[in-house]
């Protein structure tokens, strides 16, 4: 034996560790760094899949088996795209999305775009609760019971709470999504297949197919996402030196929620449309009908998605809309306030979570009316919103250095108009189902 | 007659002769002349270059018309200048600090109040509206007649500002300097209170009112921040100014602040503070943040246990002390080893020539600097106390830590 040559031999291995060490080290460094920083990016792209976008993406399955999946890939980079525009200028300016559109364009610009956005979210706000009652059914709890403690349970966890608290609580509910991808791994479907589609674009030129595109398209992005995404980056006073983490958040966040869509694509695709169900229209009905062919666990599974989704974004965007109009108002606003310092702030969310929970607990309640509604409403108020920002993020005196490059700002741009094309014919075609054949179901 | 910026925007303007010269899009304060009188008016003619009037060049003024006491001729051309404030666009929907209510408010409008001078009319500000008044009015201008605004105004309740209490934030140094603008109501605020209202500005925002204020003020603040805030802001700071700002700091809090910042920044900032004042933080540095050692403060009043009350206070009237904090001194035997503390209160009611040995507080309690916070609260909690002395290993003072701290201590877990 040559001792040397052990000897020498063991230094290299201790080398080698230490490097490990540090390399570890530094590691562990850059992901405190992110979490410092992620959330408001996760949770805005995640909410993104509430109790309408699952609908959407159930019926998209059912219907057209893995042949839309391929809209997933550009749906994140849209998603991405304007997402990351928000967090920056929240980064760089420091201020919220509401309180730039009041400095830089005034009083009554101001005023409309948050009065859109109140009766736009409260529609919204209806569909969620909406989504709680149908989930809840599948557990045969009634909706005269489910709606007031989902009610409840929102406004308590803001009202009680501090931001950070409340954004674990949102944090943990992202992590609940995954409920999707056990029940798509239960549905057993053809992952090679499914993987092909998410290539390889498949065009279908009939009238259905492409409203179920738009359709998918349209309710990706929501205008009220980018006001609440850019105010959690300002209410965590995310310094601009942390802007590559908090655009790390976004990036995160778009593509965590097209993972989502692309499991709940894939589960009903594997069972519905393989076994022929392919009329079903909404997500409560899919969770039933998952039951006899992939399992009981699949369907409750699908359910739970449902009701975790409704009640997460149940509680996101009463919050996001009290906060957008009383920034512009220049009334107090933000949870980390006592009820007594923003009074206007909380009773706008409590009216908010009143109404929206009331309007469902109506008998007759002309629910399908407040949808289309809110689906109109978001066409309407998307372009205004998407040009209020883009005309801001490439304002040099409040950017600075951080203007959009002008490859961003054509990315920017058409990603804007095609976003508002799509969002348009969303509506052309809610409003008159009938304009397009055999579109709908 | 009460006037508001809203309402006179789109005035019409006639000069002497009745012949219309434009209508009023603006109106410049130069704060450098007067701070709240309307300097001049900025007078757009479609696709002529605007016109300014002057103040003394206004002969009256009523709601949608404006009369000029001199000839169109008169009037100067418009030239942008970076020392006058401008109304609409310095002050109409931006965030200003209202310093008395110590808040940060956004402007809705701009109340006026004319001053009828010879032959001419000056207009005043008098107060900004940051309440329904103010929005109301600026929805509905040009919509609905302002008779009808004033009507439905009257009845809503009114949230104005003195002009006098309005605290403009200007995160630009250079046009702070050209607009007068000074930090020195805000230094009349309690410290906590503004760290309160810049924790709701922005990044840059909260920059500029910590470079303008005095050393002593901006240390109090950075001492009430959050400590990221904190981080961000002295890591901007030019490294001269944050140490001059440390330099002002309780040695302290000036510990727990570089604590935070990495390890060069700190280092570079105790470089350029005076030797003594770094020397008590670096040596605070060196304790752990968990122990009596990291909770001191070494800035205390330390006295030989064998002097009179009146040889005390004497002395005392020499020094330079923090009253506001000071509750106790700490008492030393020969060996100047820690032998117990007093009271403020019982130095105060003592006779002029009683030993201040004699009043010491029961039971003697001091610590070693390495002990355990949590230690540290049960004495507090056990002992009622107010101040508790750190030594070292051969028994010698070299702190104290306050019941503040530990409350302070307690509320962060």
């Amino acid at each position: 034996m040559n001792w040397e040559a052990i000897s020498t031999k063991v230094d290299g291995l201790r080398d080698r560790g230490t490097d490990l060490q540090k390399r570890l080290r530094a590691t562990r460094r850059r992901i405190a760094l992110l979490l410092a920083v992620v959330g408001p990016g996760i949770i805005t792209s995640n909410v993104d899949n509430d109790a309408g976008g699952i609908s959407v993406y159930t019926q998209s399955g059912a219907q057209y088996g893995y042949a839309l999946l391929w809209s997933l890939i550009p749906m994140t980079i849209a998603l991405y795209v304007t997402g990351e525009m928000c967090a920056r200028m929240g980064v760089v300016t420091g201020k919220g999305l509401s309180d730039l559109i009041r400095e830089e364009f005034g009083f009554r610009p101001t005023f409309f775009v948050m009065i859109t956005g109140f009766f736009v979210d409260l529609a919204n706000v209806v569909a969620e609760f909406a989504g709680v009652a149908a989930a809840m059914q599948i557990f045969h709890v009634s909706r005269y019971i489910s709606v007031p403690i989902a009610a409840v349970l929102v406004w308590v966890l803001v009202l009680r709470g501090t931001y950070r608290q409340v954004e674990v609580v949102f944090l943990a509910a992202c992590v609940l999504y995954l409920s999707y991808v056990v029940s798509a791994i239960f549905a057993k479907p053809d992952w090679l297949e499914a993987a092909r589609h998410t290539v390889i674009p498949t065009m279908h030129f009939n009238a259905g197919y492409l409203v179920m595109l738009t359709g998918l398209i349209g309710t990706t992005i929501a205008p009220w996402q980018f006001f609440y995404m850019q105010a959690g980056f300002v209410e965590k006073k995310v310094s601009v030196r942390q802007y590559p983490q908090a655009r790390a958040d976004v990036l995160i966040g778009s593509i965590s929620c097209m993972v989502i869509v692309f499991f709940i694509i894939v589960c009903t695709a594997a069972t519905l449309y393989t076994s022929g169900q392919r009329s079903i229209t909404d997500a409560a009905e899919a969770a039933a009908a998952l039951v006899p062919l992939a399992g009981k666990w699949a369907g409750i599974l699908f359910a739970f998605g449902l009701l975790n989704a409704s009640l997460f974004a149940a509680s996101i965007l009463p919050l996001s809309t009290a906060h957008v109009i009383c920034e512009g108002l220049g009334f107090e606003a933000g949870i980390d306030h006592k009820f007594k310092e923003a009074p206007i702030f909380y009773w706008l969310y409590t009216i908010l979570i009143a109404v929206g929970a009331g309007i469902v607990l109506l008998p007759n309640a002309p629910l399908w009316k407040i949808l289309i509604f809110s689906q109109v409403g978001n066409g309407i108020w998307l372009p205004v919103v998407l040009i209020f920002i883009l005309l801001l993020v490439n304002r040099r005196d409040l950017m600075g250095e951080y203007v959009n490059s002008t490859t961003f700002n054509i990315v920017a741009w058409v990603t804007a108009i095609a976003m508002i094309l799509l969002t348009f014919v969303v509506v052309y075609t809610t409003i008159f189902p009938n304009a397009v054949g055999a579109a709908s179901p | 007659m009460q006037l508001y910026a809203t309402e006179l925007m789109g005035a019409e303007t006639y000069d002497d002769q009745g012949n219309f010269v434009g209508r009023v899009r603006e109106f410049f304060i130069e704060p450098a002349d007067q701070p709240n009188r309307i300097a001049r008016l900025l007078l757009s003619r479609g696709r002529f270059q605007p016109l300014v009037a002057k103040y003394d060049q206004v002969a009256t003024v009523g709601p949608g018309t404006i009369r000029l006491n001199c000839n169109e001729r008169a009037l100067e051309l418009y030239q942008p200048n970076e020392g006058w404030l401008a109304v609409r666009k310095d002050l109409l929907d931006q965030q200003i600090i209202d310093t008395q209510g110590r808040k940060v408010v956004r402007v809705n409008d701009v109340d006026l109040a004319e001053m009828r001078t010879n032959g001419n009319v000056e207009l005043r500000l008098t107060q900004v509206d940051v309440g329904l008044p103010g929005a109301v009015r600026r929805l509905l201008q040009g919509v609905v007649s302002p008779s009808v605004v004033r009507k439905l105004q009257s009845r809503l309740p009114q949230r104005t500002i003195r002009w006098e209490f309005v605290n403009l934030i200007e995160p630009d140094p250079l046009r702070r300097v050209k607009l007068r603008i000074t930090h020195e109501k805000l230094e009349d605020l309690h410290p906590a209170d503004l760290a309160e209202i810049m924790e709701s500005l922005s990044a840059a925002e909260r920059q500029g009112i910590i470079a303008s204020l005095d050393e002593e003020m901006a240390g109090k603040v950075l001492a009430e921040l959050d400590e990221r805030l904190t981080r961000q802001i002295v890591e901007k700071l030019d490294p001269e100014k944050a140490a001059d700002i440390l330099e002002e700091m309780a040695p302290d809090a000036a510990a727990d602040l570089l604590a935070d910042l990495p390890k060069e920044t700190s280092e570079e900032l105790l470089e350029e503070m005076p030797g003594q004042e770094a020397e008590d933080v670096r040596e605070l540095l060196s304790f752990d943040a968990s122990t009596a050692g990291g909770m001191m403060n070494t800035e205390f009043v330390f006295l030989g246990e064998t002097s009179t009350r009146e040889e005390v206070l004497e002395w005392m009237r020499t020094q330079d002390l923090n009253l506001d904090s000071l509750d106790s001194v700490v008492l030393l035997d020969s060996a100047a080893r820690f032998s117990g503390i007093v009271t403020i209160a019982r130095l105060l009611m003592a006779a002029p020539e009683q030993s201040i040995g004699e009043l010491k507080l029961e039971p003697l309690l001091s610590v070693p600097v390495d002990t355990d916070e949590k230690e540290v609260f049960e004495l507090f909690d056990k002992y009622n106390l107010r101040t508790l002395t750190v030594v070292d290993e051969s028994q010698r003072p070299i702190g104290t830590i306050a019941v503040d701290d530990v409350v302070s201590r307690l509320v962060e877990k």
